[in-house]
């Protein structure tokens, strides 16, 4: 695919930096709408970012190496963040993301994000969400699950999101 | 029996609440606002007078107000920092980043209240001359993130916030900024960098004290969401009525986050120093008790950061009889009013008073194990004692909880731990420290004979000598 932004997505951005008295500081806002657009950030989306306000593509490109958020490479259509941290964990939050893997043939031993073949779905630990009250929680794609069973995981991966 | 005092969550959780503005005016919302505006001047016995705006900073400071972030520094006494004088802009920063383990309390004021945490930080700003302000949330809440927008955008409409406020002549501008998964915004320093556009790496201080040189290197205020809300209710009741709620030098009200190895976990609004974290865990009101058969382990009394608590511990703690005289008594640790100060006094803290609990199934090199990966995924980078040594606390402990330890591995970790605490940059170094050393100070034996065993068992040319209950996790290094 090849890096087209959208004259409307482009004006949106154009807003966004009249938040700020100086350019740079709109440089996450930027990644997180080029990433919402095209799925992840690709080396065309850093020049892009850089040239709109007026930076060197590796004042962009260390920003996306550092903040886990931001992705370089295509993940599934349904992304899948496991909490791993302490209040998940006591709540069984390892065997939910065990469950998610076998159920769709990823390595569950794995550190890194997996993503199934189909580029359907992608699970990973991430960690601490802001939710430990309802443990254990997944973030599936903008949507939080909250006190996640094996039989809600699989209705999540049955419902697509 | 203690109960919940409803001050920020008061409609939050009320069939019907909706977080437009509709419904934030309907009950209330805004009068805060026109009552801080019509603040009058006030005369000084010195002859001097308070501005409306002095006035207002003055009553956040005599309100007793302390910081809801983590450390618990009084607001009054923050804004007080503020260079006034420099002739530069004066900013403002709502600290939403969230994402101290175990928090989750600011999650619920953006998700249900957004109008109460906007008209704090427009009151917070008009009495700061404040023009600029942003919220600083954090990148995994999207829907709070739209929720905010469309709150100021509901505010900016309804001549609340942008130019000539309800016609004062009062300009201020509020957007929202989102972060994209890193712990470390949450430090103030950390956020300013990333809020410029940068790695969000802490600044040392001296000299960058956000108060003189913060955002852009202008002075700039830095509070919490929940800290930020509270500002409004100072301004409705009056410093003196709000200063009765709580206990003294522990002012107000405060949500604790619960989560862990209790029947009830969730988010409890209290008059500070008014409920024990016994009461917190075990009253049918709020935690409820632990599951059944099981009994307390250990308790993680104020976030992550925060150092542990043993069951059963006794703190000597300065209490005022009677007579008016300050004695040493013995508190035992499920009997510590929950507050900034006692906390303090037995050597941990409040923090972002998220407590966690764990029972007797829990073992602690696991937990401890859970929380080092956190801290090393965490770490910034800048200083090696924090990068080099959150690694090699989860790296030890990791092979300590998948049966591969020595008995030497607590020595060895306090030891890092030590090397780590004081040595930084930012409090970060503290954060990933303390828990190492407080679970091993505690529970020495416990990781001792864990080591110990795995020692043995390896000499025997055995498997692992126990088995792996919580972190089944891949270390992720
Ligand atoms: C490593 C680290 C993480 C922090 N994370 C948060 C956070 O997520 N939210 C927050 O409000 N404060 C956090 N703080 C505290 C802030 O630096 C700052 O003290 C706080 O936002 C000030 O607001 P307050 O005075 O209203 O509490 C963190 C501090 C450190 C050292
Ligand atoms: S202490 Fe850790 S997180 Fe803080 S600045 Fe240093 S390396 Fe970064
Ligand atoms: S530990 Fe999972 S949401 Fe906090």
């Amino acid at each position: 695919m090849s890096f087209a932004v959208s004259a409307q997505l482009e004006a949106r951005l154009d807003e966004l930096t009249t938040h700020y008295p100086v350019k740079r500081s709109a440089s996450l806002m930027f990644l997180h709408a080029l990433q919402e657009e095209f799925g992840h950030i690709s080396p065309e989306a850093v020049e892009w970012t850089a040239r709109k306000l007026g930076l060197q593509p590796i004042n962009v490109y260390e920003l996306v190496t550092f903040y886990p958020m931001f992705r370089q490479e295509r993940v599934g259509k349904t992304h899948v963040k496991v909490c791993r941290t302490l209040s998940c964990a006591l709540a069984g939050s390892a065997s939910i993301r065990e469950h998610f893997c076998k159920k769709l043939g990823l390595d569950a031993h794995a550190h890194t994000p997996q993503t199934t073949p189909d580029g359907k779905f992608t699970v990973e630990f991430v960690e601490c969400l802001a939710a430990c009250g309802t443990a254990p929680v997944v973030l599936v794609n903008e949507n939080l699950h909250e006190q996640v069973t094996t039989a809600k995981a699989d209705a999540i991966l049955a419902g697509g999101v | 029996m203690p109960e919940q005092y409803k001050l920020i969550l008061k409609h939050a959780d009320e069939p019907g609440y909706t977080p437009d503005l509709g419904c934030y005016l309907r009950h209330g919302g805004y009068e805060a606002l026109k009552k801080a505006f019509a603040t009058s001047p006030r005369a000084l016995a010195d002859g001097k007078s308070l501005s409306p705006q002095e006035v207002v900073r003055d009553d956040v400071k005599a309100s007793g107000l302390r910081g809801r972030g983590g450390a618990g520094f009084s607001a009054g006494l923050k804004w007080s920092f503020v260079d006034r004088r420099s002739g530069k802009p004066i900013y403002l920063i709502c600290n939403a980043d969230e994402s101290e383990p175990g928090t989750f309390k600011d999650r619920q004021i953006m998700h249900k209240d957004p109008h109460q945490l906007i008209e704090g930080m427009i009151i917070s700003c008009w009495a700061n001359d404040v023009k600029l302000a942003y919220i600083y949330i954090r990148g995994e809440m999207p829907h709070g993130a739209k929720l905010l927008e469309q709150a100021l955008a509901e505010a900016r409409n309804a001549g609340f916030l942008g130019k000539n406020i309800l016609g004062t002549g009062y300009n201020l501008e509020i957007y929202v900024h989102r972060g994209a998964g890193a712990y470390i915004c949450g430090e103030e320093t950390g956020l300013i960098e990333s809020l410029e556009g940068k790695r969000a790496y802490p600044r040392i201080k001296p000299p960058y004290f956000p108060a003189v040189l913060g955002l852009y290197m202008c002075p700039t205020i830095v509070n919490n969401v929940e800290t930020l809300c509270h500002v409004k209710h100072i301004v409705t009741m009056g410093a003196g009525e709000y200063a009765k709620l709580g206990t003294p030098n522990n002012t107000g009200t405060r949500i604790v986050s619960l989560s862990g190895d209790v029947k009830q976990p969730g988010y409890y609004e209290i008059e500070v120093g008014k409920v024990t974290l016994g009461q917190l865990i075990n009253d049918a009101n709020f935690g409820g008790g632990l599951k059944p058969g099981r009994s307390l382990k250990a308790v993680i009394p104020g976030g992550s950061s925060s150092k542990v608590l043993k069951a059963g511990e006794v703190f000597k703690l300065n209490r005022k009889g009677a007579d008016g005289q300050m004695t040493k008594v013995d508190v035992p640790m499920l009997d510590l009013p929950y507050d900034f100060d006692s906390l303090q006094a037995a050597g941990t803290m409040s923090g972002s008073s998220a407590i966690i609990v764990l029972d007797d199934s829990r073992s602690m090199v696991e937990t401890l194990a859970n929380l080092a990966e956190f801290y090393a995924h965490e770490s910034c980078g800048q200083c090696t004692p924090c990068r080099e040594g959150a690694l090699w606390l989860a790296k030890g402990l990791h092979r300590l909880s998948h049966g591969e330890g020595r008995k030497a591995d607590a020595e060895y970790l306090s030891h890092i731990a030590q090397n780590i605490q004081g040595r930084t940059i930012c409090a970060f170094g503290e954060a990933a420290a303390w828990p190492v050393l407080s679970f091993i100070k505690k529970f020495k034996d416990e990781f001792e004979a864990q080591g110990a065993a795995d020692e043995a068992a390896h000499a025997k040319g055995a498997g692992p000598s126990h088995e792996l209950k919580l972190a089944a996790s891949p270390n992720q290094h």
